[in-house]
C-alpha cells in the first residue's frame, strides 16, 4: 500500500512539472512580443530592452523556466498585464468562488445521482431504467452552455413573463457578500452543473450494479436466504458502488473544465471566467496561472480518486 | 449497420446523425443565403416564409447559417475525429504489442496530457496559438489520440494473449500482419464505439469553443458562435439563439444515442 | 420438516426447463423423475451440454430470466417449490436447502471478510450476537480443517487459496444445516491432490448427518466414491439410474457403457489399446436427435430408436432409457466398441546424439516487485524460481509427459521451448541445435520444427478467420506455399484430423471444442515438425470427446513419427500415451520413468500421492488414498532441501529440510526418483497401481 501511495505521489509530481513545461512553452509561442504589446506601439526600442531585461526575456529558456516555476510555487505570481493587479489575490479569489459552486453542485447532485443509477441498474429494461437511461443519455450530450441557457430560459424569463417570482440569469457575485445573499445567484449555475453530472454520475453507477448483479457471489447471498433487500444493499452496492466513488473524484475534474462554460453563461465570477479573460487580453501571467491552479486541482483530485479506490478496494489495498 | 436500426432509439440517434451528415455536404447547395449575406432591411425578422429560422441581429439568415454551421462543426470535428482515431489506433496497436519502452515512454505522455481536462487544454493551446480552423482541428487530434490510443491498446493487451496471436508469432507472422489481420479485428468494434463517442465530443467541444468565442472567430456560422452573437439580444431575436441551439442539442444527442446503440450491437455480439 | 415414513426429502416429477432464446423456446432438461432420501448421497453425472446445471439450478429455483420450468413439480419435503413466492422461497433457501457451488473465488463477496460472510449465516439461523456469531464460523473453519482460522476470519476471499475458498463455501453450506445439499462440481477446479482432500472431508462430514445430498459431476471416480445411487444425464434427459455398486458393474445404457470405457485405466498404454470414444458429439441445445435422444451416437441403434424410450425399471431400483436394455443385461448385444490397438513403429534404442529435444539445466525465474521496505533497505529483488535446473531428452518419434500440478512449472517449460518464455540458465537444444531463447531471434526453419497446441479451444483459432484460412498461414508461411498449393494440402490435413472437407470454409464459432482442438492439432501438424507440444490438450474438453483427440494425437505421431511433450497435470492420460514421462513439483522433476513404469514402484512420495488420488471407478474402493496435508508452499518457503518436504508423508527429518537429494537410479524399472529414502525402501511399501478403473478429473 504504501508501494501504491509513492507511486501516485511519484506521478502527480511528474504531471505537474510535465504540465507546467507545456504550460510554460505553449505561452512562449505567442506570436508578438510581450513587451511591446505592455508598453504599446509607440515605446522605443531602449524601453522595449529594459522592459525586456525587467522581465528577464533574454535569458536563455530554461532560465526563464525555472524562474516562473519556483516564483509560482512561492507564491509570487506576478502582475497582470492587463489590470496591473497582483495576480494570487485575485485568482484566489475567483478559485474560492469556483469551489463554491462545484461543492454546491456536487452535494447535492450525487446522493441523487447515484440513487438514481442503482434504481436504474436494479430495474433494468423496465420502463424506469429506460426512462432514467435515455433522459442521462440526452442530457449528457449536451453542451453545459445549451443546458445553462435553457436553464436561464425556464427559471429566469419564463417564470419573471408569468409574473412568478424568478431567479437572476446573471450571477455576479462580489466577495462583500454575505454567504446568504449569494445563495439565490447560486442556484441557476449549480442547476446547470448538476443536471451534467446528475447524468454522468448516474450512468456510471448503472452500468456498475449492472456488472456486479450477475456475480456469482449474488448467488451465494441470495441462497443464503438473505431477504433480497439485504442482498442488494450490504453485497451488491458495496462492490457495485466501488468504480462511482472513484467518479465522484473526477467529477470534480471534469467540474473545473465544464465550469469555464457555465461561469461564462451566468457571468459568475470564477476561474473559468477569468481564464477566459486572460486568454481574451492574451494576458499571460493570469493565463498560466490560472492554468496552473486548474491543472493541480485537477491532478490532486485525480490522485485522491484513485487512494480513495484503493482504499476501498480490498483487492489492492492488501497485497 | 442494419441492426443500429432495430432499436427504435438508436434508429433515431443515427438517423438524426445521418441527416445531419447529408446536410453538411450539400448545405451549399441547398441553403437559400450565403452565410454572411447580410440584408439590413431584413434584420431581425421573426421565422417567415422567406427566412424560415428568421434573421439576426445583422441581417443574415439564420436557417442559411444553421445549415452551413453543420457543414463548419461537422467536418471540423469529423475530420479531427478521423484522423485522432487514426492516428491514435496506431500508437495504441503498438505500445499494446510490444510492451517495452515504447509502451512506457507513449503511456507515460498520454497519462500527463490525459491529467489535463480537455477543455482548459484546448483553450489554453488556442489561447496562445491564435484563432483558426486549423488549429481547432489540431486540438482536437492532440487532444483525442490519448484517448484513442489508451483504449485501443487495453484491447489489444487483452487479445494478444490470446492462442491464435502465439500461434501466428509462432508460425513466423510478421509484426504487421499480426498488428493488422490478427489483433485489428478484434479491436474494431471497440473502436467504433469509442469513435462515435469522440466524434460527439468533440463537436460538444468545437460548439463550446466557438460559445467562448475561443478559437472561432467572426463571421464564421459557427453554432456555438452563433449562439454568442445571440445572447446580447436574445430578448430581441430569441429565434437566433434557439435554432442554433436546438441545432447543437439535436445532434449532439442524436450522434450520442447512435453511439449507445453501437455499444449495444458490439457488445451484444461479443457476449454470444 | 415432518416427513412421511420413506417420503423422500425431494422428488422431481417429470421436471422440464427451457431457455428463451430470441423467438425459440430450447429445452433443457426433460421429464426428469427424481427421489433424495434423507440419509442418501445421489450422484447426478452428466458431461457439459447434459443439462444437470440447468437442473440443479431448477431445484433451488434460481434459474435466470431466460429460463423456465415449463412442466412438473419439486417437492422439497412438503414444500412445492413452484409455487412459493420471494419470500417463502428465501426462508426454504435459509435452512431447508443449500448449495455448494463450482468456482469458490467469485462466490465469495470480494469485499466482505470471511469471517463476516460465514458469521451471516449463523446471524440468520437464530438470532445470535455478533460476537457469538464470529466465534461460532470460527469454529466451523476448523471444523473444515482450515488451519489458523484466526487469521483467515479476517482475511478477503483473494488472500486464501481455492481449496480454502471451497472450505469455507463447504462451511456456509453445512453450517445451516439443510435437508438438502447440493453440491455442483465443487472440486473442478481444484488440484488433483487437493480435490481428494477435499473430498474426503466432505465424506466425513456428512457422514453423520441426517442430510440428502445431491452431488453433480462428471467425474465418475467421484461419484464412485461417495454416492449411494447414481443417475446419468444425457442431452436433458435421465437415461440410466441405479445403485453405485450395480452402475458400474453392469451399466444398462450405451452411454453409460459408452462413458465408463473412453476413460483409460491406469496402466493401459497406447501400445496395446486405443481409447473407445463416443462417436459424434454432444448435440448442442435445441438439436436433440427425436426419439432416443443418443440415438446418433450409438453403437446398437436399431428402427424402434426412433421412438422415444421411457425410462423402464430393469430390476432391483435400476432404470433405464433403452430399449434394448434387456439384451444389454442378458449379455445379447454388445454396446461396447472394439477398437485395434495402433501399431506402433518405435524402437527402444536410443542413441545419445540423435534426441530431437534435450533440455540442460533449464532454470526460469521470474523477479518480484520489491517492496517500500525492501527499497529502502536496499535489498536485492528476490525472484521466483519457477522452474530449477531441469533435464529430459526426448528421443525421436517418442512422446514425454510432463505431469505437475497447476504452478507446478510444467506450462513455464512449455512456454520456454516455444519462445514466449525467457530462461535464465541452461540450454534447449532442437535436433541437436542450441536454441535462442527468444523467438524473435528464431528462424522460419527452426519454427517449422517446432509447435504446440495450447489448452483453450476457445482461444486457438482466430474467430475471424474462416477454418481455411487458420489452416493455410503456416503452411503458406513456413513451407512457403502458394495460395492454391495450399488449399489442396488443406484437404488433406482435414481428412487426417478426420473432419470433413467442408470445413474450410466455416468459422471457429460454429465448431464444438472438440472439433476445434482437432483443427489446431491439424495446424501444428501442417508444417511436419520435429517436436510437438502439448500443453493441456484434451483439459477443457468433455470425457467423451478426449478419448477421440488422444486416438488423433497418437495416429498423427504413427503417420508423422514426430516427437511428442504432453504436458497435463492428468496421470492417467499421461500413462496412457507417454513413453516416457517426468513428474515435476514447485519447479522440480522429481521423477523420470520409463515405458509403462509410470505405475510400477517404486515411486517418488508425491508420485505415489498423485497416483493414490486418483478417483476409481469401483466400488468399493482398492486402493488407499494419500493424503497431502497442507497446501502448496510459497516459492519463497523453498529451502535448499527437497521442494516436496513440507508435505511429504514420508518425510524423515531434518536432512529433507536442509539438503537436496541426490537422483537414485532403480534398475528394474529404469527410474530415476530425486529423494533422499532409498529404492529399496520405498518400493517395498508401495504397491503397483496397474489395472485399476479410473475416471478422469
Amino acid at each position: 500500500m504504501s508501494r501504491f501511495l509513492l507511486r501516485r505521489l511519484v506521478l502527480l509530481t511528474l504531471t505537474v512539472l510535465l504540465t507546467s513545461m507545456l504550460v510554460f512553452l505553449v505561452t512562449q509561442w505567442l506570436p508578438g512580443d510581450v513587451c511591446r504589446i505592455v508598453l504599446g506601439r509607440e515605446a522605443g526600442p531602449s524601453a522595449i530592452e529594459n522592459c525586456r531585461q525587467e522581465l528577464g526575456l533574454n535569458q536563455p529558456l530554461p532560465q526563464q523556466y525555472f524562474n516562473w516555476f519556483s516564483d509560482f510555487l512561492s507564491g509570487d505570481w506576478g502582475i497582470s498585464y492587463s489590470t496591473n493587479l497582483p495576480i494570487y489575490p485575485i485568482v484566489m479569489d475567483r478559485l474560492r468562488n469556483s469551489l463554491l459552486l462545484a461543492l454546491v453542485s456536487l452535494i447535492i447532485s450525487l446522493p441523487l445521482a447515484v440513487t438514481l443509477g442503482v434504481i436504474a441498474g436494479l430495474n433494468v429494461q423496465k420502463p424506469i431504467d429506460n426512462t432514467i437511461s435515455i433522459g442521462s443519455l440526452a442530457v449528457v450530450g449536451l453542451p453545459e452552455f445549451v443546458t445553462g441557457l435553457v436553464v436561464i430560459q425556464i427559471f429566469s424569463f419564463f417564470l419573471r413573463d408569468l409574473g412568478l417570482p424568478y431567479l437572476p440569469a446573471n450571477s455576479s457575485i462580489s466577495p462583500d457578500m454575505t454567504f446568504i445573499e449569494k445563495l439565490p445567484m447560486l442556484i441557476l449555475p449549480a442547476l446547470t452543473a448538476m443536471l451534467v453530472l446528475l447524468a454522468y454520475i448516474a450512468r456510471l453507477t448503472r452500468a456498475g450494479v449492472l456488472a456486479e448483479l450477475h456475480q456469482p457471489y449474488v448467488r451465494t447471498a441470495d441462497l443464503k436466504g438473505l431477504p433480497r433487500r439485504t442482498v442488494i444493499m450490504k453485497h451488491v452496492l458495496r462492490n457495485a458502488l466501488l468504480p462511482t466513488v472513484t467518479v465522484i473524484a473526477i467529477s470534480i475534474g471534469w467540474l473545473i473544465s465544464g465550469l469555464v462554460v457555465i461561469e461564462n453563461v451566468f457571468n459568475y465570477p470564477g476561474l473559468g471566467r477569468l481564464m477566459i479573460f486572460a486568454i481574451d487580453r492574451r494576458d499571460l501571467p493570469l493565463l498560466q496561472a490560472v492554468t496552473m491552479v486548474t491543472v493541480l486541482g485537477f491532478a490532486i483530485s485525480n490522485m485522491g480518486a484513485d487512494i480513495l479506490y484503493a482504499l476501498l478496494n480490498p483487492k489492492i489495498r492488501l497485497k | 449497420m442494419r441492426q443500429l436500426f432495430r432499436n427504435p432509439v438508436s434508429a433515431t440517434g443515427t438517423v438524426i446523425t445521418l441527416i445531419f451528415l447529408l446536410i453538411a455536404i450539400i448545405s451549399p447547395l441547398i441553403a437559400p443565403y450565403g452565410a454572411n449575406e447580410i440584408i439590413p432591411t431584413d434584420a431581425r425578422q421573426p421565422p417567415s416564409a422567406d427566412h424560415w429560422f428568421g434573421t439576426d441581429n445583422l441581417g443574415r439568415d439564420v436557417f442559411s447559417r444553421v445549415l452551413l454551421g453543420a457543414r463548419e462543426i461537422l467536418v471540423l470535428a469529423g475530420l479531427g475525429t478521423l484522423l485522432a482515431v487514426i492516428i491514435g489506433t496506431l500508437f495504441g496497436l503498438l505500445a499494446g504489442y510490444q510492451s517495452g519502452w515504447f509502451d512506457e515512454i507513449t503511456m507515460r505522455v498520454f497519462d500527463s496530457l490525459l491529467a489535463l481536462p480537455a477543455l482548459l487544454l484546448a483553450l489554453l493551446l488556442l489561447g496562445t496559438v491564435g484563432n483558426s480552423r486549423y488549429s481547432i482541428l489540431i486540438v482536437i487530434v492532440v487532444l483525442y489520440i490519448p484517448i484513442v490510443a489508451r483504449v485501443v491498446r487495453s484491447v489489444v493487451l487483452a487479445v494478444r494473449q490470446q492462442g491464435y496471436v502465439e500461434a501466428a508469432q509462432l508460425i513466423g507472422e510478421p509484426r504487421t500482419r499480426i498488428l493488422l489481420r490478427e489483433i485489428l479485428p478484434s479491436v474494431l468494434p471497440t473502436l467504433s464505439v469509442e469513435s462515435a463517442l469522440r466524434f460527439s465530443y468533440a463537436i460538444f467541444l468545437v460548439a463550446s469553443l466557438g460559445f467562448l468565442g475561443v478559437g472561432v472567430q467572426p463571421p464564421s456560422p459557427n453554432w456555438g458562435l452563433m449562439v454568442k452573437e445571440a445572447r446580447a439580444y436574445s430578448n430581441l431575436i430569441p429565434w437566433a439563439l434557439f435554432f442554433p441551439a436546438l441545432a447543437i442539442s439535436v445532434v449532439v444527442v442524436g450522434v450520442n444515442l447512435m453511439a449507445d446503440g453501437i455499444k449495444r450491437i458490439t457488445s451484444a455480439d461479443q457476449d454470444e | 420438516m415432518k416427513l412421511l415414513k420413506d417420503q423422500p426429502i425431494l422428488e422431481l416429477s417429470d421436471l422440464s426447463v427451457s431457455y428463451q432464446h430470441g423467438d425459440l423456446l430450447l429445452e433443457a432438461v426433460r421429464d426428469i423423475n427424481m427421489k433424495i432420501n434423507l440419509g442418501e448421497t445421489y450422484g447426478l453425472a452428466g458431461e457439459s451440454g447434459s443439462g444437470k446445471t440447468t437442473l440443479v439450478l431448477a431445484v433451488m429455483r434460481y434459474l435466470g430470466s431466460r429460463a423456465k420450468i415449463t412442466k412438473g413439480n419439486i417437492l422439497l419435503g412438503d414444500h412445492d417449490l413452484r409455487s412459493l413466492n420471494d419470500q417463502q422461497l428465501r426462508r426454504v433457501w435459509q435452512s431447508e436447502i443449500a448449495l455448494v457451488p463450482q468456482d469458490p473465488l467469485s462466490s465469495l463477496n470480494p469485499s466482505m471478510k470471511i469471517g463476516d460472510q460465514l458469521a451471516e449465516v449463523l446471524q440468520l439461523q437464530s438470532n445470535i450476537s455478533r460476537h457469538m456469531a464470529s466465534q461460532l464460523s470460527k469454529e466451523w473453519l476448523n471444523k473444515v480443517q482450515i488451519p489458523d482460522p484466526e487469521r483467515v476470519a479476517s482475511s478477503y476471499p483473494h488472500q486464501i487459496s481455492g481449496g480454502m475458498q471451497q472450505r469455507v463455501l463447504i462451511a456456509m453450506a453445512l453450517s445451516s444445516s439443510p435437508s438438502l445439499l447440493v453440491l455442483d462440481e465443487p472440486t473442478t477446479n481444484l488440484d488433483v491432490t487437493t480435490q481428494a482432500v477435499i473430498l474426503d472431508l466432505i465424506g466425513e462430514l456428512i457422514r453423520d448427518l441426517e442430510m440428502a445430498i445431491l452431488y453433480v459431476t462428471h467425474n465418475l471416480g467421484v461419484i464412485a466414491q461417495y454416492c449411494d445411487r447414481v443417475g446419468v444425464m444425457y442431452a436433458g434427459e435421465l437415461v440410466e439410474e441405479a445403485g453405485t455398486a450395480d452402475i458400474f458393474l453392469k451399466p444398462l445404457h450405451p452411454y453409460t457403457i459408452g462413458l465408463l470405457e473412453s476413460i483409460p485405466r491406469l496402466g493401459d498404454t497406447k501400445d496395446h489399446l486405443q481409447l473407445k470414444p463416443i462417436e459424434g458429439q454432444i448435440p448442442a441445445l435445441g438439436q436433440v436427435p427425436s426419439g432416443c435422444n443418443f440415438r446418433t451416437r450409438c453403437p446398437i441403434v436399431v428402427d424402434i430408436c426412433h421412438e422415444r424410450p421411457q425410462l423402464s425399471p430393469a430390476g432391483g431400483s435400476r432404470f433405464s432409457r433403452c430399449h434394448r436394455w434387456q439384451e444389454i443385461d442378458l449379455g445379447e448385444v454388445n454396446a461396447h466398441r472394439e477398437t485395434p490397438p495402433i501399431p506402433s513403429k518405435q524402437n527402444d534404442i536410443t542413441v545419445e546424439d540423435t534426441y530431437t529435444l534435450q533440455i540442460k539445466n533449464l532454470s526460469v525465474s521470474f523477479p518480484i516487485q520489491r517492496s517500500l521496505r525492501d527499497v529502502v533497505q536496499n535489498k536485492a529483488g528476490r525472484s521466483l524460481q519457477a522452474v530449477n535446473d531441469v533435464n529430459f531428452e526426448i528421443s525421436p518419434g517418442s512422446t514425454l509427459g510432463l505431469v505437475g500440478e497447476s504452478g507446478s512449472g510444467k506450462t513455464t517449460i512449455a512456454r520456454a521451448i516455444m519462445g514466449l518464455q525467457g530462461i535464465s540458465a541452461g540450454s534447449i537444444k532442437l535436433n541437436q541445435v542450441h536454441l535462442p531463447d527468444r523467438l524473435s531471434r528464431r528462424d522460419l526453419a527452426t519454427l517449422r520444427q517446432l509447435q504446440i497446441v495450447f489448452q483453450n479451444p476457445a482461444e486457438a483459432l482466430n474467430p475471424h478467420f474462416t477454418i481455411g484460412e487458420s489452416l493455410s498461414r503456416p503452411l503458406i508461411r513456413l513451407l512457403g506455399m502458394s495460395r492454391q498449393e495450399a488449399k489442396i494440402k488443406i484437404e488433406t490435413l482435414l481428412s487426417d484430423v478426420h473432419l470433413p472437407a467442408d470445413y474450410t470454409n466455416r468459422y471457429p464459432q460454429e465448431l464444438s471444442g472438440g472439433e476445434i482442438q482437432r483443427i489446431a492439432l491439424g495446424r501444428a501438424i501442417a508444417s511436419n515438425p520435429d517436436l510437438l507440444i502439448l500443453d493441456e490438450p484434451i483439459s477443457a474438453l468433455d470425457v467423451s470427446v478426449q478419448a477421440a483427440i488422444l486416438n488423433l494425437v497418437g495416429e498423427l505421431q504413427n503417420d508423422h513419427q514426430n516427437s511428442i511433450l504432453f504436458v497435463s497435470h492428468n496421470l492417467a492420460v499421461v500413462g496412457y500415451l507417454a513413453d516416457h514421462t517426468a513428474v515435476i513439483y514447485m519447479g522440480y522433476i522429481l521423477e523420470l520413468s520409463g515405458r509403462g513404469e509410470l505405475f510400477n514402484p517404486p515411486h517418488h512420495p508425491y508420485t505415489e500421492a498423485l497416483i493414490s488420488a486418483i478417483p476409481e471407478v469401483k466400488v468399493p474402493r482398492e486402493r488407499k488414498t494419500i493424503y497431502l496435508q497442507g497446501e502448496l508452499p510459497d516459492f519463497s518457503e523453498l529451502t535448499d532441501g527437497c521442494p516436496f518436504h513440507s508435505r511429504c508423508p514420508r518425510y524423515l527429518g531434518d536432512i529433507c529440510i536442509k539438503k537436496i537429494p541426490t537422483w537414485q537410479v532403480d534398475p528394474g524399472t529404469g527410474k530415476s526418483i530425486l529423494c533422499h529414502i532409498p529404492l529399496e525402501e520405498l518400493s517395498a511399501s508401495q504397491i503397483s497401481s496397474t489395472n485399476v478403473d479410473t475416471s478422469e478429473y
